[in-house]
């Protein structure tokens, strides 16, 4: 199994490389003058000119490319912002916890959720209960996430005043862009929880489990559940993947300084720097949450173990 | 009522309800089972065999399936009247199965002696520890090697998986096993050791064995009693030399004419004519009465009952009429 987890770390090396030339690309060849950015419009040719001598923006792409990959490998150095000047590690890593925080908790709630409510539509399916649960998957799908956070707000900030409208600092800050995130996922989990148990509750071994005569909750979740896991396990892998990304709606009117505010912001300002930092970081983190995923694969199902060893 | 029985079906009917229709599976079932012996159910796919055994161990799938009538008496105890709980308590203990599948019938995730110890933590042992032990025991009973039981089933073959699955049953020492088609997955030699492992055990347990099969090899292998299904109903009921010898119902007389003998020379199998009748519509007569080469004009019209030709030796058609002791 660490054999398994060291040569999957290994491979996220040319993964790595391959963002990092792509998004340096892409950055390279987007129209547009960063030094007008830093120096403003009323700054004269000569002023401009310097500047990018002295950025380095007149040099060719791979010399670029070379610098780039330096600064990054060896002094963990994304470069500065064009607007604030900042180091665009510094600023990445102020606002990841945010984010991660947020994606963590989003998705323990969607899985959670999502769970219950697929378990009990597949155990008693095509009943009042099924199409209830079914429903409020639906529903948590389709809403709008701009407009479930400003309902949630209206309810529990406004109206009952148990939670933060607005803010980052503490754990009361992340439930409700929390909840407003993980709700679509968990409709998405519910259904995919529900298709996958209902496949594994006709099989055999569920028959199995029941002529021991054990409990059917006991069937349910030790039987049919574990077996029902890899579809689910999947689903909010990429659901969590995603969030790490930044939920740039929840995170603009939660007013949290998230990462996918920042990249948004990033990509209207032209901050050519923290757009590439950003989509770095992202790529980086969707790896790790994919080793993650295989690792968990491992842990639900013997099969796949052995076809890792 | 008879000290020696110790499981009775009686006018067992159930149903299937689909999208499609209504599926007659069984249809007015009786028969009984005595302790130690071994009943064999005999019949083609969608006789209603494994609806029958399902029906017993009330593991029938809900809500699709409805048993209409009928009792499934244990030691007197009516089971289809029995609580949930009651049936969790005589599932794995008193009356245990062996299901068709091996590659399927045991759960890919569990480690094998997790499986046979779950049963056993159920039923007989009164901790984890004491579970596992027990399980073990029962697991080298059936022949795995003791470096294997803390396995999981996708690194067994098919043969093995089987003997997995005969521990788990026996485990709790049931008074009753029901073997569906136990051997029919497996390939012959397999077929052969996993028989004889199951005899042998049952001698040792002295348990009273239900073998549904459609195979006549193993019938005659195995069984003290054969029922012969078809249709959902049981057409001749009687002891091994009964049957084998003195066969009176033509469907089985068409069954055993589907054997290929070896010492004779044979062009061509003899095979019974026709296809099971569509189970989503009750006949009216005699369900065999379309392949049937003496079915007469009323066996289109009339239900034929159940007709004792010879003590403990039942047909049901209409051609013994008359001919037994008691119509039942």
């Amino acid at each position: 199994m660490l054999k398994f987890i060291a040569k999957r770390l290994l491979m996220m090396i040319p993964v790595m490389a391959g963002v990092i030339v792509i998004v340096f690309s892409m950055m390279y060849i987007t129209p547009g003058d960063p030094t007008m950015i830093i120096l403003g419009e009323t700054s004269t040719e000569e002023e401009r000119e310097a500047l990018r001598e002295d950025l380095g923006l007149n040099d060719g792409y791979f010399k670029r490319l070379g610098d780039f990959c330096y600064n990054l490998i060896f002094k963990l150095d994304l470069g500065d912002s064009y607007v604030t000047g900042q180091p665009v590690m510094d600023t990445i890593k102020a606002r990841l916890p945010a984010t991660a925080t947020m994606a963590v908790v989003s998705v323990a709630f969607a899985v959670i959720l999502g769970m219950i409510l697929g378990i009990v539509s597949a155990v008693k399916p095509y009943t009042l209960l099924d199409n209830v649960s079914m429903t409020l998957a639906l529903v948590g799908v389709s809403m709008p996430n701009f407009w479930q956070g400003l309902l949630l707000m209206l309810l529990f900030s406004v109206k009952l005043g148990w939670l933060p409208a607005t803010g980052y600092g503490t754990w009361k800050h992340i439930i409700l862009p929390a909840i407003t995130v993980g709700t679509s996922s968990a409709g998405i989990i519910a259904r995919m929880t529900r298709s996958s148990m209902l496949e594994v509750i006709n099989a055999d071994y569920i028959n199995t489990a029941r002529a021991k005569g054990q409990k059917e909750i006991i069937v349910v979740i030790r039987h049919g559940l574990r077996n029902a896991l890899i579809p689910v396990i999947t689903t909010a892998g990429l659901q969590f993947g995603a969030m790490l990304g930044g939920a740039v709606l929840t995170e603009t009117v939660f007013a949290m300084p998230g990462l996918g505010k920042l990249m948004v912001d990033s990509v209207s300002g032209r901050d050519y720097t923290v757009v590439q930092g950003g989509v770095l970081v992202i790529a980086i983190m969707f790896s790790l949450v994919n080793l993650l995923v295989d690792i968990l694969y491992a842990y639900a199902d013997p099969r796949v173990r052995s076809s890792y060893s | 009522m008879d000290q020696n029985v110790i499981l009775e079906v009686k006018n067992l009917s159930l149903n299937y309800v689909t999208d499609d229709g209504t599926v007659y599976a069984v249809n007015d079932l009786n028969f009984v089972l005595h302790k130690g012996s071994t009943l064999c159910l005999v019949g083609e796919t969608g006789a209603g065999k494994t609806s029958t055994a399902k029906a017993i161990m009330g593991i029938l799938p809900h809500p699709q399936s409805k048993i209409l009538s009928g009792e499934v008496l244990l030691e007197g105890e009516d089971l289809l009247k029995a609580s949930k709980k009651r049936m969790q308590s005589v599932r794995g203990s008193k009356i245990s199965m062996i299901f068709q599948d091996p590659m399927t019938s045991l759960n890919p995730v569990m480690r094998v002696s997790d499986q046979v110890a779950e049963v056993l933590r159920l039923h007989k042992a009164k901790s984890r520890i004491e579970a596992a032990k027990m399980a073990k025991e029962v697991l080298l009973q059936v022949g795995i090697k003791e470096d294997r039981i803390t396995e999981y089933p996708h690194q067994f073959s098919g043969g093995m998986r089987q003997r997995v699955g005969i521990a788990m049953a026996l485990a709790c020492s049931p008074e009753i096993l029901i073997a569906d088609e136990p051997t029919t997955a497996l390939d012959v030699t397999i077929q052969a050791q996993v028989l004889e492992l199951m005899k042998e055990l049952k001698k040792q347990y002295e348990m009273a064995m239900i073998m549904i099969t459609h195979d006549l090899g193993i019938v005659a292998d195995v069984c003290d009693y054969v029922a012969v299904m078809y249709a959902g109903s049981i057409v001749e009921y009687g002891d091994r030399r009964h049957i084998f010898t003195n066969a009176k119902h033509p469907y089985t007389i068409g069954l055993f004419g589907c054997i290929p003998d070896l010492s004779i020379e044979q062009e061509e199998l003899i095979p019974i004519k026709g296809m099971t009748p569509d189970p989503s519509k009750k006949p009216k007569g005699c369900a065999f009465a379309p392949r049937c080469a003496y079915a007469t004009e009323q066996c289109f019209q009339e239900t034929p009952g159940n007709y004792e030709i010879e003590p403990g030796h039942w047909v049901r058609c209409l051609q013994f009429r008359g001919e037994d002791t008691e119509n039942v």
